[in-house]
């Protein structure tokens, strides 16, 4: 995708093929030819993980839709039809579920992987947004996948995240009305979140295309942060990174399996497995994992619009990162003070996660009372997500900012290959330095 | 392109001057068919919208004669829960004593149910939060408490604690009856 091709056509029909419909030139130049910083580590192998994740989810859910109905009458029973009575619908529809997890872990990591090596900053900034523009549509389908079983934190969990576009002043009531369809979460609702959850899924693999041509017009960063040079800076992506990517791939489906196959429900709520009845709502109502940071960072907040308008700008920061980061420096391995903050932000993250999992007035020191401020006691789980949701915006809005125009970063090498080249214990040089010509 | 139209004439249309026929027909198309399309976003999106047989259902009766002082009986209304309870003479003097109280949505008692009917209180029971329904009985107010994210209702369904911002909302109803009510 990036100019110049090496590809040559060797059978006759390559050749017809090519002046016609050059997709074979197109694979070559994206899969095999393409040069790829030769220092890629594990960090990089997530993008290829989220492709494999993407097709599960796509092929088991597209086998689900035939066993299931999306009707409040049926929905339930279908699922737990597909559970017991269809050939391997447990293992389908377990993959499907547990694939959704494992699609957001990876998620994760790829982008606290971005993070930490600046892959958002110039010439790679509308990447990062296609990047952003998936995670929206990741989180949109999942959302509404979790209401089709319709169990109980299915139904309650679309009622309050669509309660959520209510808080919105003048156009909220009617915004919910119209997202439902009716005047509560009904049939209305779960038709269009199911005809909405096929859909998104191709959406995502079409934006998954233009981020992989945005990949390839500057090609990858790399862990030094340091651009591409020479040739000498550059492996081809086969054999060396498709081999890389599919040993991680290889051992990411280990950790999937262990959890579809020994443990399927342990990321799920058991609620779920009661039939959604709208008159009584469950005791502790939590999203999916994956949503408790920025639901926690909703119940930090106690004004209910302030509130939602938080979470949606907790994403919101993400789009603008480019811009907010000054820094010339990419990779924060020689950024020593802004990889401190790093750290301490995936610890705020975290900790984000833990809250939103948790009763908001529990205390987070068992037995200990302190004061009220803010309508909370000060040792209870809504001040310490009010504290790392402090730490989250000043991450984005205060610390990268100045940190890009205060720090000394330290000296970057001259290229990619000089770190490795220049260390007296590397001996054969050539032998990892340059890539092996086939021949 | 100069070797495309023999004596063609120069392109007098530089920018800043007034359009010609040719930028008029681009103009008037590209209004036409943009006014084609937006005329037909409004169904696509008006569809999503309650249909017929939704509004249709929008109103319920029922007999208050099934309903003990003291108790609570939810239906089901527009998909919603809906209370319908019967207060005691304690319930209704605490809700009284409560209009004097700081208030985040201000409403007296009386407001809050028919004239002359106290011990009737019909009440949407969804949470104004984020729609949850309250269990009766919690919390600090002797009324409602919402298990999701801890809003305090009292016995007229006000709001006196938590992050809901408004009082659990009182539905359009009247009485056809001394026993009976119908809702919406």
């Amino acid at each position: 995708m990036s100019g110049h091709s090496n590809y040559e056509p060797k059978t006759g029909f390559e050749k017809w093929l090519d002046v016609r419909l050059p997709i074979v030139r197109l694979a070559y130049d994206s899969v095999v030819d393409f040069p790829t910083p030769k220092n890629l580590n594990y960090w990089y192998t997530f993008g290829g993980i989220l492709a494999v994740c993407l097709g599960i989810q796509l092929v088991t859910g597209i086998v689900l839709a035939m066993h299931y109905v999306p009707h409040v009458d049926y929905a339930f029973a279908s699922v737990e039809g597909i559970m017991r009575d269809v050939n391997y619908g447990w293992l389908i529809r377990y993959m499907h579920a547990n694939g959704a997890s494992m699609f957001f872990i990876a998620v994760y990591i790829h982008m606290f992987r971005g993070l930490y090596y600046g892959s958002y900053k110039a010439p790679r900034e509308v990447l990062w947004i296609l990047g952003c523009v998936i995670y929206l549509l990741m989180m949109a389908t999942a959302f509404m996948g979790y209401v089709l079983p319709w169990g109980q934190m299915s139904f309650h969990g679309a009622v309050v995240i669509t309660n959520l576009f209510g808080a919105l002043p003048i156009v909220g009531e009617s915004l919910t009305t119209w997202l439902w369809g009716g005047f509560a979460v009904d049939n209305p609702t779960l038709n269009r979140f199911f005809s909405l959850h096929y859909l998104l899924p191709f959406m995502i693999a079409g934006v998954v295309g233009l981020h992989i041509w945005a990949l390839h017009v500057p090609g990858n960063n790399n862990p030094t942060g340091v651009n591409v040079k020479s040739k000498e800076d550059t492996v081809p992506f086969h054999p060396y990174y498709t081999v890389k990517d599919g040993f991680a791939i290889s051992v990411f489906l280990i950790l999937f399996a262990t959890f579809v196959f020994f443990n399927p429900n342990a990321l799920g709520h058991a609620d779920n497995y009661i039939p959604a009845n709208p008159l009584v709502t469950p005791a502790h109502i939590v999203p999916e994992w994956y949503f408790l940071p920025f639901y926690a960072i909703l119940r930090a907040v106690p004004d209910k619009l302030m509130g939602v308008l938080l979470m949606f700008g907790a994403i919101a920061t993400l789009f603008v990162l480019p811009w907010l980061d000054t820094s010339k420096v990419r990779s924060m391995r020689y950024r020593p003070t802004a990889k401190l903050y790093f750290l301490i932000f995936v610890l705020a993250c975290l900790v984000l996660g833990y809250c939103g999992g948790q009763l908001p007035d529990n205390h987070v020191i068992p037995g200990l009372s302190t004061f009220k401020l803010i309508d909370a006691d000060l040792n209870s789980f809504v001040w310490l997500s009010r504290i790392a949701t402090l730490y989250y915006f000043s991450y984005f809005l205060i610390l990268l900012p100045i940190l890009g125009l205060t720090e000394t970063p330290l000296p970057q090498p001259e290229s990619i290959s000089e770190p490795v080249l220049s260390h007296p214990a590397s001996t054969p040089a050539g032998a990892t330095a340059a890539p092996e010509k086939k021949g | 392109m100069a070797d495309t139209v023999v004596g063609a004439k120069p392109d007098t249309h530089a920018a800043g001057e007034d359009p010609n026929r040719r930028d008029f027909i681009h103009i008037a198309a590209t209004v036409a068919a943009a006014g084609a399309v937006g005329s037909l976003a409004w169904p696509f999106i008006d569809q999503m919208n309650p249909s017929g047989d939704t509004l249709a259902l929008a109103s319920v009766e029922f007999d208050l004669s099934k309903v003990e002082p003291g108790q609570q009986v939810t239906i089901k209304w527009r998909g919603k829960p809906l209370f319908i309870r019967s207060r005691t003479g304690k319930e209704i003097a605490e809700a009284i004593k409560g209009d004097t109280a700081e208030l985040r949505d201000p409403q007296a008692d009386e407001e809050r149910h028919k004239p002359g009917k106290a011990e009737w209180l019909v009440l949407v029971g969804t949470c104004t939060h984020l729609g949850c329904v309250p269990t009766f009985g919690g919390g600090d107010y002797g009324g409602w408490f919402c298990p999701c994210h801890g809003s305090h209702y009292d016995t007229s369904g006000r709001i006196r604690k938590g992050p809901a911002p408004k009082n659990l909302a009182v539905p359009e109803y009247t009485f056809l009856s001394d026993t009976k009510v119908k809702v919406g």
